[in-house]
């Protein structure tokens, strides 16, 4: 743990998680006869009540197209669409409202960046930087881009315990480096890599740099000024949002000398057959209808986790992730993959003699959600040299309680292989 | 509600801890990769031909206990059998996992039957057929990997 968050564990608030979980319809769902415990967050996070009738109040009382229309109705979704956007800008402090795109997801976002910054910026030889833990929503716009224009991708590679070895890190950055793109947390690992001290070196050498933050916003405080990248991505849905929304944060300056990357209705001034003048940021970016009552739930969402207070959940989660760290440790045969110092609530492992499906399948007969498979970061399986891992990754909704019947669910499995 | 030990029975878990006919065939006529992109199931079907007959048969690779026992239970019943009697255990075991209401042909199945749990579990199936997809493909010729995507 570095001082920053040790600070932020001495000032957090306990969390009243029993009345959180009462906030959460789906919490209370039976699966196969028993109470759920769901620990897929990593892959998509459960919706407030208050998520879900934010969607039912505009689909009920007030919708309509944004932007264009006079009537009262389109007034007020352009309000709550423009009013979610101040408040992702406000979540992240992001320094206007002109810097925040909405997106279907952090994947569109990182593709946005990859086509229309990098393709128009970078030329043949130029080098991106990404790392080996990288989601393939950070691997493969990059490798589209290399195919198109003829970049080189370079790959900082990671240690066993899933950390990025900071020294070759340095020494992939260098005068041809024109990108660097990293996650801020691994979903198949749990890594908290120290975004801010990397985006400075790739700074310093020259570089632009964006941080997929999809893993961090909805369990840290994240600030992007601070971290000082360029562009920052998330989902919605994995902040307790709805899917189908997703943030691209870029600076000002990057964004206004971007071309567009989708055209259509929204993001023009003007058209005519010879000339369009494109929209001021951000709408230049947000071509077509968007996903309204999405957006507009996912203000309500970051109105929810402000509520709680993300250093309240960040410490709440460490807790939690230090309880199931040592509890699974207890399981014979099991193995943790992802043992960074900084690390997230995230529990990858494999067991012994059990393959990671099967695990699946036998803690959902307990009421257990928990993620199995490649995590969509098929070259951190390699480089830890299994197939799949079962992976339980943690929101402030849940508890010890659940943790522990993980960790039993695990001895019953052993018991049906035995 | 559904029992795990309808799923892992015995059978299974045995085939799964000691898989019968694993390993390399060196001298194979067949060779062919099949492939769970799902699940990063990967294993290698080796088949030894005379004239239509399967005179021998192996895999080898990793996967979850479905698909190894599933693999090892059809090198088992496979071998010495005909093209065309493969083709039937092929269907009748498809059927098994797959059809509604299945009226299966429990003696051509044998200890195949043990499988038949994994149709209460559909995202499990293709964990089952991965090995039978794979042979299917070899026993047509083809020589592009089998993946169940």
């Amino acid at each position: 743990m570095n001082a920053e968050s040790a600070e932020i564990m001495n000032t957090a608030a306990p969390l009243e998680v029993e009345r959180i979980r009462a906030d959460f319809p789906v919490l209370s769902e039976q699966v196969n006869g028993k109470p759920l415990a769901y620990l897929d967050n990593a892959a998509t996070a459960q919706k407030p009540l208050s998520v879900i009738e934010t969607l039912d109040d505009y689909y009920r009382h007030y919708n309509s197209n944004i932007h264009r229309g006079v009537h009262t109705l389109s007034e007020r979704a352009t309000a709550a669409y423009e009013g979610a956007r101040e408040k992702v800008r406000e979540f992240i402090n992001a320094a206007s409202v002109k810097e925040i795109v909405f997106t279907r997801g952090a994947t569109e976002a990182i593709n946005l960046v990859a086509q229309s910054y990098a393709r128009s910026n970078l030329r043949a030889g130029d080098e991106i930087i990404i790392s080996e833990m990288e989601h393939h929503s950070n691997i493969v716009p990059w490798q589209l881009l290399c195919e198109q224009i003829g970049t080189v991708l370079k790959v900082a590679p990671i240690n066993d315990k899933g950390e990025i070895i900071q020294e070759e890190y340095e020494k992939l950055l260098g005068p041809k480096t024109r990108l660097v793109a990293l996650v801020h947390i691994s979903n198949a690992l749990g890594t908290i890599n120290p975004v801010k001290h990397m985006v400075k070196l790739a700074r310093d050498a020259g570089a632009v740099t964006l941080v997929d933050g999809a893993q961090a916003v909805p369990h840290a405080p994240v600030d992007v000024r601070d971290i000082g990248c360029d562009f920052y991505t998330f989902s919605g849905h994995k902040l307790f949002g709805p899917t189908g929304t997703g943030v691209l944060y870029g600076r000002e300056e990057l964004l206004e000398a971007m071309p567009p990357y989708q055209g259509g209705g929204d993001m023009i001034k003007m058209v005519t057959f010879e000339k369009t003048v494109y929209n001021d940021l951000p709408y230049k970016f947000e071509a077509g209808t968007p996903h309204i009552a999405g957006v507009i739930g996912l203000g309500a969402a970051i109105d929810y986790v402000d509520n709680i207070g993300l250093a309240n959940i960040q410490a709440y989660e460490k807790d939690l992730l230090d309880y199931a760290t040592a509890a699974a440790s207890s399981v014979d045969g099991l193995r943790l993959i992802g043992t960074a110092q900084d690390k997230a609530g995230v529990l990858s492992f494999v067991l012994e003699g059990i393959h990671p499906h099967d695990l699946g399948t036998i803690l959902d007969h307990e009421g257990i959600a928990i993620r199995t498979g490649h995590h969509c970061a098929m070259p951190v399986m390699e480089h830890f040299g299994i197939p799949a891992t079962a992976r339980a990754s943690f929101a402030f909704y849940n508890t010890r309680e659940e943790t522990d019947r993980l960790v039993r669910g695990l001895e019953n499995a052993k018991k049906v292989f035995a | 509600m559904l029992e795990l030990k309808d799923l892992y029975q015995e059978v299974i878990v045995d085939h799964n801890r000691s898989p019968r006919n694993f390993g390399k065939l060196e001298d194979a006529d067949y060779t062919l990769e099949g492939f769970n992109p799902l699940c990063g199931d990967r294993l290698t079907l080796y088949i030894k031909m005379d004239n239509d007959r399967i005179v021998d048969i192996s895999f080898d690779g990793t996967g979850c206990a479905i698909s190894v026992a599933s693999a090892s239970l059809m090198t088992e019943a496979m071998k010495g059998k005909g093209v065309k009697e493969a083709e039937e255990i092929f269907n009748s075991f498809h059927d098994l996992l797959t059809v509604d209401n299945p009226d299966p042909d429990l003696e051509n199945l044998g200890k195949l039957a043990a499988l038949a749990g994994v149709r209460d579990y559909p995202t499990r199936v293709k964990c089952a057929t991965l090995c039978w997809h794979t042979l299917h493909s070899a026993l047509e010729g083809t020589d592009t990997p089998v993946s169940t995507e």
